[in-house]
């Protein structure tokens, strides 16, 4: 689904990311951990396509296409979405327009996905502005059920929610994933950010990554990984010599 | 112009397209009167419905002597030069619209003002709600497709007794050489409201206008919205002014302005003279392509108690907005018009839906046509 091959990438002149290897097949979820500031964000907005961040070398392959230079929407067309952490209030546009530009031939779809979130009564309201921490999470997710990408990539999806919401926003991530469906039969991947890992306990995670300084310090078993974090912190990970 | 047109259904289709896109109903469907003048013209003078009377402005006067006392008196005659001009006219045209103590109309009643190709056209329009009454207004003014030059001189006088609601919402449809000046001024009694819109999404020489509100009775509420889109070659003088003084009167004014190349200012002045008064200027500009957008909001407070804001900005879209819906899979160019049309996406409290509807169609128009 998406192979990351050894990516520099700056912000003006500062390096942000360095020796970025990644490889998430279809039907894969992964969990990217990491202290405030260490490029979790940045790699998933490079992903994406976000201006800004200038890609020096190695390339993004998305579906077996190079997309390292490729503009955001033709990105989001082959099948890229992703949850913001901290989305843009955009006066003016309701979220019922929004959804209406981007559905497409999934229109039939947006008032059972509208419902299913509690978002009935926000279709008129400006996107983002006023919103709570939860109702920009659970807007977030509406737009994306609605979008259906392939590869979707979640910045801090449970941050600001509260914990009957979370429990809402975790099934509906689940159901983005088709975590229902049998795993040699999923086609949907993730890239998820966490700090807490409480949405772990919804997505079911195949592997974890911790990010540290703009460089991956360690990859593996994301519980595992969860484990260690919640006990010794991230010094355990600064430390660690295995990569 | 043929000498046969009596009414909007004559014109050709191209002009009555032209009118259509400043909400006029040409089929006067859904309509509760008319008044039609083309150059200096009337041609039709209508009212359909009970406790509203639509006259032109000579038949009125002759009419109801009483008039003289509304006539001149919120507009001064030598105001500027152009409210000399059209005081000076031995013949004045224009209408007289008088909604009756505790009428409502249903519909809205349409005016239409058609530049066709008379160098200058002239107006005067006095329009009264009684006690209790409640009259909505869609004013188009538009020239006609061949009409490249040409200026519209319009003094409005509006006057909104106790109770009283006028809505007035005037879309402009002109050609790129004619220059337009309004005069318009409105005394508003106790509890009465005014709710006055402004829409031009066409290109103009020059727009030049400051209404003015008196909010003169305890609890009045003015509030004055425009919207407007400033095409390269386009100048734009557009403010209103509110004076609070009664005790709980309260004054809003909203703009939304971009420019594709053109000049605006967007003037807006709220003086509270009186205690237990609010106010609020709000103006937001965008600017597409290179043009200026000169934002003057200015509040006077002359008492303790009264509670003026104001807040302008002005700049580019965000980028980071733009990306946003890229994410979501929409184009540079798709997101860029999708944020524009938000932003001049303004509902207006009070305002009868159909009359929303007509605004939100003129600028969809002009979304269509890439703003």
């Amino acid at each position: 689904m998406l192979e990351i091959k050894d990516i520099q990438v700056k912000i003006g002149e500062r390096e942000v990311l360095r020796d970025i290897n990644l490889h998430i097949k279809e039907g894969e979820t992964h969990v990217l951990m990491g202290p405030n500031g260490s490029g979790k964000t940045t790699l998933l907005r490079t992903i994406m396509g976000f201006a800004g961040l200038e890609v020096t070398s190695g390339q993004i392959l998305f579906k077996g296409k190079d997309v390292t230079h490729m503009p955001i929407h033709e990105r989001a067309k082959l099948g890229m979405g992703m949850l913001f952490q901290r989305p843009p209030t955009i006066a003016g546009l309701k979220l019922g327009k929004l959804l209406a530009v981007t559905s497409g031939e999934r229109a039939g779809m947006v008032s059972e996905y509208t419902r299913y979130l509690h978002m009935d009564n926000f279709m008129d309201r400006a996107i983002n502005l006023g919103f709570s921490g939860g109702e920009i999470k659970r807007s977030e997710v509406l737009q994306l059920m609605v979008q259906q990408p392939d590869f979707v990539m979640l910045d801090e999806p449970e941050s600001g929610v509260d914990l009957e919401n979370i429990t809402l926003i975790g099934n509906a991530i689940a159901r983005l994933l088709e975590k229902d469906v049998h795993i040699v039969n999923r086609k949907k991947s993730g890239l998820v950010i966490t700090h807490t890992g409480y949405i772990l306990d919804y997505l079911d995670a195949d592997f974890g990554h911790v990010m540290c300084d703009g460089v991956f310090r360690c990859h593996g078993n994301p519980r595992e990984i969860l484990r260690v974090i919640k006990t010794s912190g991230y010094k355990e990970c600064l430390a660690c010599q295995k990569i | 112009m043929p000498e046969d047109i009596e009414q909007m259904a004559d014109l050709s289709p191209a002009e009555q397209e032209r009118l259509t896109q400043t909400g006029l109903e040409v089929e006067m469907k859904n309509r509760s009167g008319s008044f039609f003048q083309v150059d200096q013209e009337i041609r039709q003078v209508a009212s359909l419905e009970k406790g509203i009377e639509v006259l032109s402005i000579r038949d009125a006067l002759q009419k109801y002597d009483w008039l003289e006392e509304f006539s001149w008196k919120l507009v001064p005659k030598d105001k500027d030069k152009y409210t000399k001009y059209v005081a000076d006219q031995p013949d004045p045209r224009g209408f007289v619209i008088i909604a009756r103590k505790g009428s409502r109309t249903v519909y809205p009643l349409q005016t239409c003002l058609f530049l066709a190709k008379t160098s200058v056209q002239h107006v005067h329009n006095i329009i009264i709600a009684e006690e209790g009454a409640e009259l909505h207004l869609i004013s188009g003014c538009a020239s006609a497709s061949y009409t490249k030059t040409g200026s519209h001189i319009g003094v409005s006088e509006f006057y909104v007794g106790k109770g009283a609601r006028i809505t007035s919402t005037m879309i402009h449809n002109w050609g790129e050489e004619i220059s337009v000046f309004p005069r318009s001024a409105t005394k508003i009694e106790e509890n009465g409201v005014f709710l006055s819109n402004y829409v031009c999404m066409q290109p103009v020489r020059k727009i030049q206008m400051s209404p003015f509100a008196d909010l003169a009775g305890k609890n009045s509420v003015a509030r004055f919205s425009s919207i407007v889109v400033c095409t390269p070659g386009s100048f734009m003088d557009l403010g209103s002014v509110a004076r609070l003084s009664s005790e709980g009167a309260t004054a809003e004014l909203l703009t939304r302005a971009i420019t594709t190349g053109g000049t605006i200012i967007s003037r807006g002045m709220i003086e509270g003279t009186t205690g237990h008064t609010r106010g609020h200027i709000e103006c937001k500009g965008l600017i597409l392509r290179d043009g200026t957008i000169h934002a003057i909001p200015e509040i006077k407070g002359d008492v303790v108690d009264t509670e003026l804001s104001h807040e302008a900005a002005v700049g580019k879209i965000a980028r980071d907005e733009i990306e946003y819906l890229m994410s979501r899979g929409l184009d540079e160019d798709v997101a860029t018009s999708t944020i524009i049309r938000g932003f001049l996406d303004v509902k207006i409290a009070g305002l009868p839906q159909s009359l929303q509807n007509q605004i939100d169609a003129a600028i969809d128009s002009a979304e269509k046509s890439g703003f």
